[in-house]
């Protein structure tokens, strides 16, 4: 069922959560809504399971208003961030609670341990069933709440925080486990997270949020290639921010020319956003500007070095193999490949892909961006 | 530093000596013996002190049979009412965002707060003959002061807050997550509190009403005030031990003293069968 959202706002105590969001959720599609703490989001999906009522706007199941259904006719299938399992219930009657509550349409009891025994058997847990919440594992809950979620056939299921309390493995495969389950049963789904690496490997569409606004709601794709803000493009993943005057089709950096074609932006001040992949150490010949390391850390085959550039020391994360060599307190020269750059303009941003006027060191040419 | 090191399976963590530990201890069961123990030992004592027979005759004499079904009225009525109270100012509490909800969180105490004696003198003044209310229901037949409905009244007063106190702690920490579930599911606000609220906070709702009930049995101040101590009308068990000491029946007295202490044992025995209850692992809230 395709999920709409418009013009919604609502504010507890004067701080406004949400203000005026508006968004399109396809019939079976999986979306995430992204942002840190206080960004809304979990407002958001709680409004569109009724849990809050919105001061403005509307949610729409398919063509019909939601609030037009009492909240127990909702259809919604709601996980909550601790699962909010019955405590004093096993798993059995947790998961057909819902079944139970069902006013018009209540099932026979043997459909209903059918239905238990099916859900057991999707999620995983069958043989579990006499078990109390307390005897299960955080994974283990979570998956007896996706379980009780289903079991009402829901019109849209809302996961809040779905991994969130769980260690990082067992998130790792409950994250792919929900994917599968989700192309098997094809609900419409919305999950809530802070967590942006999770947010771009399960979803079908990103919705990242700040402040009670949708920043922007696109592909994963697009999400991390083409950043509609900079509070987005520093949301997710790495990055680092220099002050840039744009004069003349060049790119200045404290009066350094970056060697970026920025013929195609208009003339003004604003930052350009890099990430570790959009730097390089410069020639000595060749253009670049100088930084002083801070800091260095080692991730994974890479090291990542902060240095300090510029006469403030704007701080630049940048990565190297692991077995180049490096001090504290080295000068090094820096040279900027590619990044995006944003102009303010008039409360929003004129975001553009800058790229290096011509390619001419040993790295291979996609690593210089494409554009955007 | 090598003391403590050495004593490592023992509790000099605190670090005093084994001779202040024990006169610690034996302070304090000192104090508990003299406090607590003697007490009930006096009153079984002095209550057989002239035989059995004593015993007996002023157990079922008329007046302390009186007594003893007017408390137990009392109570259950108090009880219930305060049982739907509790619930009710423990749901609003907890589940709901008002104007004036610390008030009312303060006000719930404020029982627990005020002396008995006062809470009876207030119902006084409400109910009293030269009160607005109070001729007003004279009128109408209904008598509140000097009668049953004022021991009813001043009892619920006193014994408020013990069932919300319970309730509000638990319930806050618990949270609404387990009900909003109940309820996206479909159920009912009926099938939600039957089936989800109420076993999720069972064991300190039967707690808050061991305590209440103890409490509403014994409530001596407010219900002196207000009850008239009418002999087999409005006498309730701790007045009828007070009518029967200043009569120089002291053995009478003691005899109807052990029969609340009996009702305050078995209270006891039951909150510590409950508080087992309680800390058992199945019952623990979700790790979070």
């Amino acid at each position: 069922m395709q999920l709409t959202v418009s013009g919604l706002r609502k504010s507890f105590s004067g701080q406004p959560a949400l203000d005026d969001v508006s968004l399109t959720v396809a019939s079976g599609e999986l979306v995430a809504l992204l942002g840190p703490s206080g960004s809304g989001k979990t407002t958001l999906l709680r409004t569109i399971a009724g849990l809050e009522q919105p001061d403005a706007g509307v949610v729409l199941f398919g063509d019909r208003d939601a609030a037009t259904y009492r909240i127990q006719e909702r259809g919604v299938g709601f996980v909550f961030q601790h699962y909010a399992l019955f405590r004093h219930m096993r798993v059995e009657d947790n998961i057909a609670f819902g079944l139970r509550a069902q006013k018009s349409r209540r099932l026979p009891a043997h459909l209903i341990a059918r239905r238990v025994g099916e859900l057991l058997e999707l999620v995983q847990l069958s043989g579990l069933e006499k078990r109390f919440p307390a005897q299960l594992s955080g994974g283990q809950r979570q998956r007896v709440a996706l379980a009780r979620a289903l079991a009402i056939e829901p019109r849209v299921l809302l996961l809040d925080e779905p991994f969130g309390a769980l260690d990082a493995r067992v998130r790792k495969d409950l994250r792919r486990w929900l994917r599968d389950i989700h192309d098997r049963t094809g609900h419409t789904t919305v999950f809530v997270t802070h967590d942006q690496e999770e947010a771009l490997e399960l979803a079908d569409r990103v919705v990242v949020m700040n402040g009670g606004r949708i920043e922007q709601a696109a592909g994963p794709d697009a999400i991390y290639d083409e950043p509609a803000s900079p509070f987005v493009f520093s949301f997710i993943g790495d990055s680092s921010r220099l002050p840039v005057r744009i004069a003349q089709g060049r790119a200045l950096f404290e009066g350094d020319d970056l060697d970026l074609d920025a013929g195609a932006m208009s003339e003004g001040e604003g930052h350009l956003f890099l990430r570790p992949e959009d730097m390089d150490m410069a020639q000595a010949s060749g253009p670049g500007f100088p930084g002083r390391i801070v800091s260095m850390r080692r991730i994974g085959g890479m090291r990542r070095i902060t240095l300090a550039c510029g006469e403030a020391g704007h701080p630049v994360v940048f990565d190297v193999p692991a077995h180049r060599a490096f001090s504290l307190s080295q000068d090094l020269r820096l040279r900027i490949c590619g990044g995006r750059m944003y102009l303010p303009s008039g409360g929003s941003f004129v975001a553009h892909r800058l790229k290096a006027h011509e390619v001419q060191d040993d790295r291979p040419p996609e690593r210089s961006g494409n554009d955007a | 530093m090598n003391r403590r090191q050495a004593n490592h399976t023992g509790p000099p963590v605190t670090g005093e000596s084994p001779w202040a530990r024990r006169a610690l201890i034996t302070l304090a069961l000192a104090f508990l013996g003299l406090m607590l123990i003697a007490p009930l030992v006096v009153v079984f004592t002095e209550a057989f002190a002239r035989g059995a027979g004593v015993y007996l005759a002023a157990l079922t004499s008329p007046h302390t049979l009186a007594a003893l079904q007017l408390t137990l009225g009392v109570a259950i009525i108090s009880v219930s009412a305060n049982l739907i109270f509790g619930i009710a100012a423990a749901w609003a509490i907890t589940r709901h965002t008002f104007r004036g909800k610390s008030l009312l969180l303060t006000l719930i105490d404020l029982p627990f707060a005020v002396s008995p004696v006062v809470s009876g003198l207030m119902f006084v003044l409400l109910f009293g003959a030269d009160s607005l209310l109070g001729p007003m229901l004279e009128d109408n037949g209904i008598r509140i002061l000097f009668a049953t409905p004022g021991i009813v009244i001043v009892t619920i007063f006193v014994t408020f807050p013990f069932i919300a106190r319970e309730l509000i702690p638990l319930m806050q920490q618990q949270g609404a997550a387990e009900e909003e579930a109940a309820v996206s599911l479909g159920a009912g606000g009926l099938r939600t509190f039957c089936l989800v609220t109420l076993p999720n906070v069972k064991w300190a709702l039967l707690y808050g009403v061991l305590l209440c009930n103890a409490r509403a049995m014994g409530e001596f101040g407010a219900v002196s005030v207000v009850s008239g101590h009418i002999r087999g009308q409005t006498n309730t068990l701790p007045l009828h031990v007070e009518i029967l000491y200043n009569d120089n029946k002291a053995a009478a007295a003691f005899a109807v003293a052990s029969l609340l202490a009996l009702l305050a044992l078995v209270t006891l025995a039951l909150k510590t069968l409950l508080e087992k209850r309680f800390s058992r692992p199945a019952q623990a809230p979700h790790t979070r």
